[in-house]
């Protein structure tokens, strides 16, 4: 069934908000700082997770979150103090919480070893235990999800088979009150079988003193049924509890009161019976007594005061919108292709802009010109327009901060350190694309600070330290760019250590002369950390040289500065969107080419005293007394055979993987602009050594320079070369 | 011109060189004006570079060093096929367009076996129309992804 | 002309089922996601039937059937509590509250018809 799957769907993209929702309240209690609807948010995610799932049959996850959202209660009411030993449980809970969902969704089962171990932690915590008691059970059972048939038409029952019952029924006011009808019940009633019905109106006033919600009447009732006691019961079930109700078995063959009739006829009796005047009923009916009494007229001014109370508690701290309507921003979803789209045409707008702007200063208009200056509006235009169309995209941070703390409980207890996370910025906002991939590398700091910045909680009260841990994350915007930083407090790089590990490896001459910066920077060098060293935590094989050049990949930076026995901190830069890329234009071999300005340091003219040539073509250059590998882009891409010659060209510093510079020697440069980056694999494939292609103001294609494996591929032909340098240096 | 029939298809010929060659019409999306190329650094030689197709990155194909001759030194006179191949879109540099053919499968005759393996690769067989010899050419290989890099 | 429902519930999940079994039953179904979005939506529309949620952000179930009892306009509405809160101190409070009936979750489409013809004409 479609319109049942396209409903799954939507649980389990629930249970995403929901399970978001239940960590980011736990992390709240946890540090206190709960305010009063946490705890309620907290236990109504669980809550509905436990209810759509009962929807789907998902028995694992029902069980689960029964005991859970049962242990909540006990916070919820106070039974239960919400201590540190409470918290981590309920968040051990959480993450179990998390994988049944993707269990159920992906079809998969989860060692019910884990589930089993927590049910009976969660138990022990609540007062009285849960599950032991049999009205707990009763209550599981009612989850279990079995699809009945229900006869619509009843009065087919055969009318004289079963048993017959004389019910009486006297409705009291309350039972009108709440929205329920006599004639509905007894139309009920009428459908489990043959149904003769009574009506005693002795009780009924005159129509002058009738209290158009009062209930006056006594039905009896004769009903031979072989539904049973049961099915009769379940008809007042609504009812019952505002009205007195006897039902009373007789025998099938009875013979039924000669002065009792139809439902229809008892209510054609009893409208004859109160009607002398005809219009009477209606219009007393208009007159209507405020029924609240004065205890639920407090209610409901209680809850009248409510919204404004929850919706400042659902905005947290900065909660400037008391307003309960004006809570939440309108939102709408959209097709996220559809948004591509968007922002592939309006990157033709800018290039098209760009294009006219140039044909109309080739065709002799001069700046200040009226055709200028309503271009230069335009090029206005079309940039705002662009910015606007980037923002839709822009997301949060806190989409991928979310699935940090739980990273950081695994590592901790794997590692058997204590540790506080603190995260801020989470609502820095940054382009989708970058979204996507900030995960993983996030992933690998967060591990690398505990693994390897933080120390076991027996050390640090060695040194004086508190045995926990913090490891602190935090977003911001700066310069245009978004910088994400995971700083430890823990035992910072051991210099000489790294030092030597670097030199054993053959990265740096035993001797070399490297500054603090030099040396911290040395953990990503590729091939600084091997598997045998890394552990299965922080590395899963992969080393810092790998994160780092996953993010120079998305156009960002990676650096550490650390601070012995107070901890490091690693510092990723991103552009807020991998659609556009600030750029140097450059000329090389009659090619224009783009730099990506975030790898740049700065350019200048090589003089000819700077250059020295090393044998087989390798060059450096002398920069403020370093000698810095110099590399001719137009022989490393092939545009040329012949050494361009440096003293004629220009050179750009860059600063690639592992912190360590180059110069690149490019021909000219035309300037500097913003370029939107457009794929070469969609119709081709990769090409080495350039990272994208984008298309210029004259509508010609120009290749966006890759400048890590650009220098990669020219450090392969003289590896050599890295000792003997560090050396110099 | 051969009749229209229902097993008949289009097929859009062009010139390289001396040589006629044709390709199924459907997987022919315009025909563009020569426009020079970006350059692609070690590419193979019959890659030409890529070109803007209205904000797509189109690579081009030379396709008579792509075939096996002498790859011309590209005019204004010479034409861009802009070509669907597979989930790729494509230009083929070729001399000129000089046809639309209507024919049946039947007029396809095999690729004679004096063939080059390099036409071998590409040609899917023959086809004989007024005198003219005609190559039927499949674009599934025109692009270098199978091959290994270049060095 | 079918009868509207109106379903009260902050979970996307059970807003849609009950409109698929809803509207398989031939209803036309009106939704709000919490309490004070459901008086909100009862200014402008007059539902045969209400369907609600107990446990909801910014307005509860509870609170919820408490308003719509005391507006005159449209206390008669019946309303059946749809929550997995089987036990009988939850249903005594929806009852006090006001609620015409319950139902319990996971619901069964049928009953849930069943249910929502026992309280309307």
């Amino acid at each position: 069934m479609d319109a049942m799957a396209a409903v799954k769907q939507t649980f389990f993209q629930e249970c995403e908000e929901q399970l978001a929702e239940l960590e980011t309240g736990l992390l709240a209690m946890e540090r206190g700082e709960a305010e009063s609807d946490t705890v309620n948010a907290v236990f109504r995610a669980v809550h509905s997770i436990k209810g759509g799932a009962g929807a789907f049959s998902l028995e694992d996850l029902v069980q689960f979150a029964h005991v859970f959202e049962t242990t909540l209660d006990h916070v919820r009411n106070g039974a239960l103090e919400p201590t540190a030993d409470v918290m981590g449980v309920m968040l051990r809970a959480a993450d179990l919480l998390a994988d049944l969902v993707a269990a159920a969704r992906d079809g998969l089962s989860v060692d019910s070893g884990r589930s089993e171990v927590l049910v009976t932690e969660l138990t022990a915590l609540s007062p009285g235990g849960v599950g032991a008691d049999t009205e707990e059970e009763d209550d599981l059972s009612d989850f279990s999800f079995t699809p009945v048939t229900v006869a619509f038409d009843f009065s087919d029952a055969p009318a004289d088979a079963g048993r017959s019952y004389t019910i009486t029924f006297k409705p009291r006011p309350e039972l009108y009150a709440k929205g329920n009808e006599t004639a509905l019940v007894l139309r009920e009633l009428e459908r489990l079988g043959q149904m003769e019905t009574s009506c005693d109106a002795s009780a009924l006033p005159q129509l002058a003193e009738l209290d158009p919600e009062g209930a006056y009447l006594e039905w009896t009732i004769r009903l031979t049924t072989e539904k049973g006691e049961d099915a009769i019961r379940e008809v007042f079930e609504f009812v019952e509890w505002d009205s007195s109700l006897t039902i009373q078995a007789s025998d099938a063959d009875a013979d039924v009161d000669s002065g009792a009739g139809s439902t229809e006829d008892a209510f054609a009796a009893l409208l004859r019976s109160i009607q002398g005047d005809e219009t009477a009923l209606p219009t007393a009916t208009a007159e209507i007594i405020p029924l609240p009494l004065a205890e639920e007229r407090e209610a409901v001014v209680e809850v009248e005061a409510q919204p404004a109370k929850a919706s400042a508690a659902r905005n947290g701290s900065g909660g400037a919108n008391a307003n309960a309507n004006a809570a939440a921003p309108q939102t709408i979803r959209a097709d996220l292709e559809r948004v591509d789209r968007l922002i592939d045409l309006v990157g033709e707008l800018v290039i098209n802009q760009a294009m006219l702007s140039q044909r109309v200063m080739e065709a002799g208009h001069v700046p200040g010109s009226a055709v200028a200056l309503g271009l230069d509006e335009l090029e206005h235009l079309t940039r705002e327009i662009q910015d606007c169309v980037m923002a839709i995209r822009a997301q949060a941070v806190k989409s991928v901060f979310q699935r940090i703390p739980r990273l950081v409980r695994e590592v901790a207890s794997m590692t058997g350190k204590q540790v506080r996370l603190i995260t801020d910025g989470e609502g820095t906002e940054v382009d989708k694309t970058v979204i996507d991939r900030l995960n993983d590398p996030l992933t690998h700091m967060i591990r690398n600070a505990i693994d390897h910045g933080l120390e076991k909680p027996e050390v640090r009260i060695a040194a004086g330290k508190p045995a926990e841990g913090v490891v602190r994350l935090s977003a911001m915007h700066r310069s245009g760019r978004i910088v994400i930083e995971v700083a430890d407090d823990g035992a910072g790089i051991n210099r000489a250590r790294v030092k030597a590990i670097a030199a054993e490896k053959g990265l740096i001459a035993a001797d070399a002369a490297l500054s603090d910066e030099e040396i911290d920077n040395l953990i990503f060098l590729p091939g600084f950390s091997t598997a045998s060293e890394v552990s299965n935590i922080s590395g899963r094989g992969v080393g810092m040289d790998v994160v780092k050049r996953s993010i120079q990949g998305l156009g960002g930076r990676l650096s550490i500065t650390s601070r012995p026995g107070k901890g490091s901190t690693f510092t990723m830069s991103l552009p807020l969107t991998l659609a556009v890329l600030d750029g140097m234009v450059v000329t090389v071999a009659d090619q224009t080419l783009v730099v990506p300005l975030t790898a740049i340091i700065e350019t200048l003219q090589p003089k000819p005293a700077d250059v020295h040539g090393l044998g087989g073509g390798a060059r450096v250059i002398a920069i403020r007394d370093t000698f810095t590998p110099l590399i001719d882009v137009g022989r490393e891409l092939g545009f040329r055979n012949t050494a361009t010659d440096p003293l004629v060209a220009v050179a750009i510093l860059v600063e690639t993987e592992g912190g360590r510079r180059s110069a690149l020697l490019v021909d000219t440069i035309q300037g500097q602009r913003q370029v939107v980056i457009k794929s070469l694999e969609s119709n081709y494939r990769h090409v080495p050594g350039i990272a994208a292609a984008t298309i210029l103001g004259d509508g010609r294609v120009a290749l966006i320079i890759d400048v890590d494996t650009v220098i990669a591929n020219s450090q392969s032909d003289a590896t050599i070369l890295e000792p003997v340098l560090a050396a110099a240096g | 011109m051969i009749k229209h029939d229902n097993s008949s298809r289009e097929l859009i010929a062009f010139r390289i060189g001396e040589q006629e060659f044709c390709v199924d019409i459907m997987s022919v999306r315009e025909i563009r004006g020569w426009a020079p190329a970006t350059v692609l650094p070690k590419s193979p030689p019959y890659v030409r570079g890529v070109i803007n197709l209205r904000g797509a990155i189109l690579p081009i194909v030379d396709l008579a060093a792509r075939l096996g001759f002498q790859p011309p030194e590209p005019t204004v006179r010479h034409v861009i096929m802009v070509a669907q191949v597979g989930t790729q879109v494509v230009g083929l540099l070729v001399d000129a367009v000089s046809d639309i053919l209507s024919v049946t499968d039947d007029a396809i005759k095999p690729t004679p076996d004096v063939a080059s393996d390099m036409a071998k690769t590409f040609v899917r067989g023959v086809l004989a129309i007024e005198g003219r010899m005609i190559s039927l050419i499949a674009l599934d290989n025109v692009l270098p992804t199978l091959e290994p890099i270049a060095a | 002309m079918s009868a509207t429902i109106l379903t009260v519930d902050d979970s996307r999940t059970m807003r849609e089922m009950l409109k698929l079994a809803l509207t398989q039953a031939g209803y036309k179904v009106i939704q709000a996601e919490d309490g004070v979005h459901g008086l909100e939506v009862l200014k402008s529309e007059t539902p045969r039937v209400i369907v609600t949620d107990i446990n909801m952000p910014r307005m509860d179930g509870f609170g919820f059937i408490e308003h719509v009892r005391a507006d005159d306009t449209y206390r008669g509405i019946p309303i059946l509590v749809l929550t997995t809160e089987s036990d009988a101190e939850k249903k005594d409070r929806a009852r006090r509250a006001g609620a015409t009936g319950w139902i319990i979750k996971p619901f069964d489409p049928a009953k849930l018809i069943d249910a929502i013809r026992r309280v309307s004409a």
